[in-house]
């Protein structure tokens, strides 16, 4: 049995959330509520809560599998099945939910999507996917594609292009499949809303800058993120979630406190990270505590802004609902080219005083890691920060080596530390 | 004396090295690891103490005036005495182990049996141990598993003719040597040196009849320095589980670069090749790690790799270098995928292709993922030293200076003979400065 | 021009193993022009060609090339082909390029477009991305994305050309494309004399020479091979599936054709025949050509399909009188690998046999691979 999780009171304010959610999703057919498959990078929630479509994310439920060990039967099935060793584990362990019930993260079955909604930002392999579900699932699917900001900004074709598909081919999908008309006045309501949270989510992210870091914005901000980047954008309870955490984190940092670990309190910040890729989620606390152990606080992550960038100013706006739809989709992080990611990194390395940064290579997400090793070569040159690397995967326990990620990160660690006494004994 | 120790705990060997606090390297000692990290750890100090004092005693001689050719045989000859007693100590043990598996009660039906086989067994080995410490014969081996388990091989399969079963002796003798492995036995120098200083003078009476007195009273005046453990540190694969604070504790990689510092001060690019990994570092001018890169979570490319090629060929691991140095036409291999390497061998064989050809391929291969290593951390800069157990590998060292030469023009390239211990001198390193930084905060 | 069908041959592979891209050299000094690289798969080469430009396919190192600067960028779970083209940029063989397109399919290609920039800053580095949204609101994205691309090749070549111009150049193609076509057509007709390897190097040298040199290359060959003498043997028809990015070692394709199957249909130089059929020559050029990308496509693992999926291979299998699939990718192919699957039931569901296998493009070892085929080849003759 492992050892109880400390938590924040926002924690709990956040699992009565998805609770609830989830519940609803369950009922969801016998109270003839409709649901929506969709992706968490460049998700429509606001689209979708105006027309009371219920969300629901392949990619968090495969990550939710793989905190409750169950990825690794999941994908062995979808392995089984013939998809190949090589390709997305997300992919593969959300097959095999499906092949074995189709439980969710609540333990409660997740109904049949009444529509894909395949809003594809940022990585082509959740086009394949919804391929794949296509042909499982007899069910209309519509696709907003988008392009990807190869030169570094969004142009005026590529708004023009996405607010088309949305005005033609999204919204009357919607309709037919909810059978209520569109309303833009709603959705401009939500929109507002989802900007009120989005305040509120930033603060919490930059409480960071601060020394020691009231939080962990990598591990910690898993957590943090999941309301904005999920079925809660635009909704009243996100509101609320996202003002308890900042009341929660101001108080934390007007103590000069760090951030809650689920091993408890962390003691000293000894060395402040950035981190670039996603998580592992097969071993997510352990990876947290190799951390943690060290006295090392991920200040910024990379992570933490796939379903969207805020902290350079991008807010959902209400009095230009579908452009600021078209612009939220093209600004998510992976669908950024790599030089914008290079200065991005640059940036946080700089803002947050890191004292270094650290990439998880991820087997599975080739959006994130081709090309990470010269990302890592560029911030090193451009910041004179250390950069360390590491591997692993997203849910396929097979690719977590617990020793040889321990060994690269203590290694990691003493390095920052034996030159800092170098430079401290000039 | 004051000195501090260095301990690198590598996946098949544990090194220890002695150093005292000038950072002279006192003596140095390595064993095959084993289960029980800390009795790995033990031996393979105590032989880097036994190491250290062997060192100090030669230096001692020097002030006894002798003509180098009788010293440098009296040194020969004690340490070789020396060794023998340790032997014979260890075979002691494995009797007495052999006692203990046997009295199993599994054994209860077959045991007259096997004790008969084990003791005639024993007793053959018992007998040629002499010989294999006699003057002229050159070492098999450093480690008493290596030598015992030969023995024992060759002689249980003699015994398959009166009825033994070689199967489960050899099962018997792999549970015995284990328990000799993992149990603490005094191989110290103390108290194992007189016993082979009278050997040495045994074995030519005449020779040694007038040094007799002087050289034991050195002998007992060296066995009698006290030397003080002021620190250890240890590194390496196993460091989690060295019996150490965790501030006597470094990564592999910080020692590695240091102890590259300490042997070659102009390095500033280190590439280690070990049984498990690879590792590239960068480091400055005070041999601080600026920074590194390891091997994918593959063990492709690293020495386990050649391990697999040797046990394929059915060949000694040192054999491979020296075979693949003969190739005229080298083969080109793609994959250095310790899982495919049988296969992809078998394929080579069965086209035709030569096996030195088939292993220079295969040694160039496996240099070209290190030379992406050392890319990805930063490439070759200036002088660059190569260590580990792979460094002794010619046609590896071969390769790989010729791929150095192709991509970053005329380097240097620093091989130690005492590479397999960079690791450890680091480590030891480390130890000192600890202490005094102790010394200076106090003061 | 060669004189003789092995001529021929010899001269597209020497075109096609010459990774300093010789001819390309040679086609600027004689014609002063420019030159621009297009990754897999599919680029506007009638757009690079109306502004004067040389497209030149770019399709890894194959087994041409020691890897090392380029696996210092790439984790091992990454394809083959950016760390031979990163190798072959980094050690100059493409010098002679003066801009590289990369097409958005794949995340791996893409991410490559913005390393280039980084690596290479004095060659524009293109992304093309191609709509997925196959109806009239890509085709005007696509016309809008087309244009801003041939700006940026006008601008390179210092030329600027019409739009009867740029029809000119689709014509050309169009006459490129139903060359191509014809190899293949005869090869379904007579495999035997049409083998693959052959016709792959011919259509492979394509992608460094100028078109009409290649269009005469094609007809020559056409007819030399049509003419020529070979004998039928009894192999097994079948459709190779998955190579259209990360192109098989030549040796991989011999082997497949040796071990007992014709290639009647293969995907290994898709890009030279994405767009089925003519492109319209009159009217507006580019919107005609972004027209066609969106309606006129080959079923492509990159090219999105929301439903029957596969309806074309299944299709394509039997108007090739083929007999069997061989899904034949690259190792940690997204794009083919997530696909196969869904192609694999399709094929499942009419009852058409198949295999499958994958490669790099410098795996050396065809031992595995030629007991596969050559076994997949015996049992479809065997229970034909």
């Amino acid at each position: 049995m492992s050892k109880p999780v400390i938590k924040e009171s926002s924690m709990d304010l956040q699992k009565e959330m998805l609770a609830r959610h989830f519940e609803k999703l369950a009922v969801s057919e016998e109270n003839g509520d409709k649901c929506a498959y969709t992706f968490v990078p460049g998700n429509l929630a606001e689209l979708l809560h105006c027309f009371d479509l219920l969300p629901v994310l392949p990619e968090i439920n495969a990550l939710q599998s793989a905190m409750r060990n169950k990825s690794a039967d999941y994908i062995a099935a979808a392995e089984k099945e013939g998809h190949s060793e090589d390709v997305c584990t997300y992919v593969k362990c959300d097959l095999g939910m499906a092949k074995n019930g189709n439980i969710g993260p609540t333990g409660t079955r997740l109904p049949k999507p009444s529509v894909l909604l395949l809003s594809y930002t940022g990585c082509f392999t959740f086009m394949k996917w919804f391929e794949i579900l296509k042909q499982e699932y007899d069910c209309p699917i519509v696709m907003l594609h988008v392009p990807y900001q190869a030169d570094g900004k969004p142009t005026a074709e590529m708004r023009r292009y996405i607010v088309k598909q949305l005005q033609e081919k999204v919204i009357p999908v919607l309709e037919e499949v909810s059978g209520k008309k569109f309303d833009i006045d709603r959705l401009r309501q939500l929109m507002a809303s989802s900007a009120r949270s989005e305040d509120n989510f930033v603060k919490v992210m930059e409480s960071a800058k601060q020394t020691p870091s009231p939080i962990d914005g990598y591990f910690g901000g898993v957590y943090y993120i999941s309301p904005i980047f999920t079925a809660f954008r635009g909704t009243p309870e996100a509101e609320t979630y996202y003002e308890a955490l900042l009341a929660e984190v101001n108080d934390r940092a007007a103590r000069k406190l760090g951030p809650l670990t689920p091993e408890g309190p962390m003691k000293e910040e000894k060395y402040r990270i950035v981190v670039e890729g996603p998580p592992n989620w097969t071993h997510f606390r352990e990876l947290w505590k190799m951390f943690s152990d060290e006295g090392a606080v991920a200040v910024a992550s990379t992570y933490t802004r796939v379903g969207g960038v805020y902290d350079f100013g991008f807010r959902h706006d209400p009095d230009n609902p579908l452009e600021s739809l078209a612009d939220y989709c093209l600004g998510c992080y992976t669908n950024l080219n790599l030089p914008t990611r290079t200065d991005m990194i640059s940036k946080y390395v700089e803002e947050y005083q890191a004292d270094g940064f650290l990439i998880n290579s991820v087997k599975s997400c080739n959006s994130f890691s081709a090309g990470q090793l010269l990302i890592l070569r560029e911030v090193e040159q451009r910041t004179g920060v250390p950069g360390g690397f590491f591997e692993s995967d997203l849910v396929d326990p097979r690719y977590f080596s617990a020793a040889n990620i321990k060994n690269r990160l203590e290694s990691y660690f003493q390095m920052i530390e034996q030159k800092r006494n170098a430079v401290s004994a000039l | 004396m004051d000195c501090c120790t260095g301990i690198d705990l590598g996946s098949t060997t544990t090194k220890a090295v002695v150093m005292d606090m000038d950072g002279r390297l006192l003596g140095k000692g390595i064993t095959n690891s084993r289960s029980n990290y800390d009795i790995a750890c033990a031996v393979a100090k105590s032989e880097a103490l036994i190491n250290a004092r062997f060192a100090l005693f030669t230096h001692e001689l020097d002030e006894l005036g002798l003509e180098d050719e009788v010293k440098n045989r009296f040194i020969k000859d004690l340490q070789r005495n020396f060794r023998l007693e340790q032997h014979l100590i260890q075979q002691r043990c494995l009797e007495e182990e052999f006692t203990h598996v046997l009295s199993d009660p599994r054994y209860d039906e077959e045991r007259d049996l096997l004790t008969s086989n084990v003791s005639n067994v024993l007793q053959g080995m018992l007998e040629e141990i002499p010989l294999l410490f006699a003057p002229g014969i050159p070492a098999r081996s450093d480690f008493f598993r290596d030598i015992a388990t030969g023995g024992y091989m060759k002689r249980a399969q003699g015994r398959k003719c009166s009825g033994g079963d070689f199967d489960q002796l050899m099962s018997l003798f792999d549970k015995s040597i284990i328990r000799v492995e993992n149990r603490e036995i005094d191989l110290s120098f103390s108290n194992n040196i007189m016993p082979a200083l009278e050997r040495v003078y045994s074995e030519d009476e005449e020779l040694w009849a007038k040094h007799k007195d002087p050289l034991r009273d050195r002998v007992l005046k060296v066995a009698g320095i006290e030397i003080n453990e002021l620190n250890t540190v240890g590194t390496g694969y196993g460091r989690s589980k060295l019996p150490f604070r965790k501030d006597q504790i470094r990564s592999e990689i910080l020692c590695h670069g240091l102890g590259a510092h300490w042997m070659f001060p102009n390095t500033t690019t280190v590439l280690d090749i070990g049984g498990q990994d690879t590792k590239a570092i960068q480091i400055d001018n005070q041999g601080i790690v600026t920074s590194f890169q390891m091997n994918d979570r593959c063990a492709a490319g690293c020495g386990r790799y050649l391990g697999y090629i040797a046990d394929e060929m059915n060949l000694g691991l040192h054999e491979l270098g020296p075979l693949a140095q003969t190739s005229k036409r080298k083969v080109k291999i793609s994959s250095t995928c310790t899982v495919f390497a049988g296969a992809e061998l078998r394929d080579r064989m069965t086209l035709g292709d030569k096996r030195e050809d088939i292993l220079a391929g295969l040694h160039r291969a496996m240099m070209l993922r290190a030379m992406s290593l050392l890319a990805r951390s930063g490439g070759i800069a200036e002088e660059f030293t190569f260590t580990g157990g792979v460094a002794k590998n010619v046609a590896s060292v071969a390769a790989l200076k010729h791929l150095v030469k192709e991509n970053y023009g005329e380097r240097t390239i620093n091989i130690s003979p005492d590479s397999i211990y960079t690791g450890a001198i680091g480590a030891a390193i480390f130890a000192a400065r600890s202490i005094t930084a102790l010394d200076e905060v106090a003061a | 021009m060669a004189e003789t069908k092995a001529d021929m041959i010899d001269l597209a592979e020497e075109i096609v193993r010459d990774l300093e891209l010789g001819t390309v050299s040679k086609w600027k000094e004689k014609t002063g022009g420019k030159a621009v690289g297009c990754m897999p798969v599919w680029s506007p080469r009638e757009l690079l060609h109306a502004a004067g430009i040389l497209p030149v396919g770019i399709v890894g190192g194959g087994d041409g090339i020691e890897i090392i600067k380029g696996d210092a960028y790439f984790q091992s779970y990454i394809c083959q082909i950016p760390r031979s083209t990163i190798e072959m940029g980094l050690n100059g063989n493409l010098s002679p390029l003066d801009g590289m397109i990369f097409p958005s399919i794949c995340d791996v290609i893409r991410n490559l477009s913005g390393m280039w920039k980084m690596l290479f800053p004095k060659t524009p580095a293109w992304y093309l991305d191609m709509p997925q949204s196959f109806d009239e609101i890509g085709v005007d994205f696509f016309t809008h994305e087309l244009k801003r691309l041939f700006g940026e090749f006008c601008r390179v070549s210092g030329q600027n050309p019409d739009n009867d111009s740029i029809n000119r150049s689709i014509a050309i193609y169009n006459e490129n494309r139903s060359l191509i076509e014809e190899l293949y057509q005869k090869r379904r007709e007579r495999p035997w004399c049409f083998p693959v390897s052959e016709g792959y190097l011919l259509i492979r040298a394509g992608y460094q020479i100028d078109v009409k040199e290649h269009n005469k290359m094609l007809r020559s060959y056409i007819d030399l091979a049509a003419a020529s003498d070979c004998k039928a043997i009894d192999n097994a028809r079948v459709v190779v599936l998955g190579s259209f990015c990360e192109q098989p070692p030549l040796n991989l394709i011999r082997t497949i054709e040796k071990s007992g199957c014709y290639v009647v249909e293969d995907d290994f130089t898709l890009g030279a025949r994405l767009i089925k059929g003519e492109i319209s020559t009159t009217g507006d050029a580019i919107e005609n050509l972004a027209r066609a990308f969106i309606e006129q496509s080959r079923e492509a693992a990159f090219i999105y399909r929301e439903s029957e999926k596969g309806g074309e291979l299944v299709e394509k299998v039997k108007k090739c009188n083929a007999e069997g699939v061989v899904c034949c990718a690259p190792s940690f192919c997204d794009p083919a690998l997530l696909d196969q699957p869904m192609m694999v039931a399709a094929i499942e569901k009419a009852s058409i046999p198949y295999t499958s296998f994958k490669y790099a493009e410098n795996t050396g070892q065809f031992q595995v691979i030629r007991e596969q085929a050559g076994t997949f080849a015996d049992s479809i003759k065997l229970w034909s």
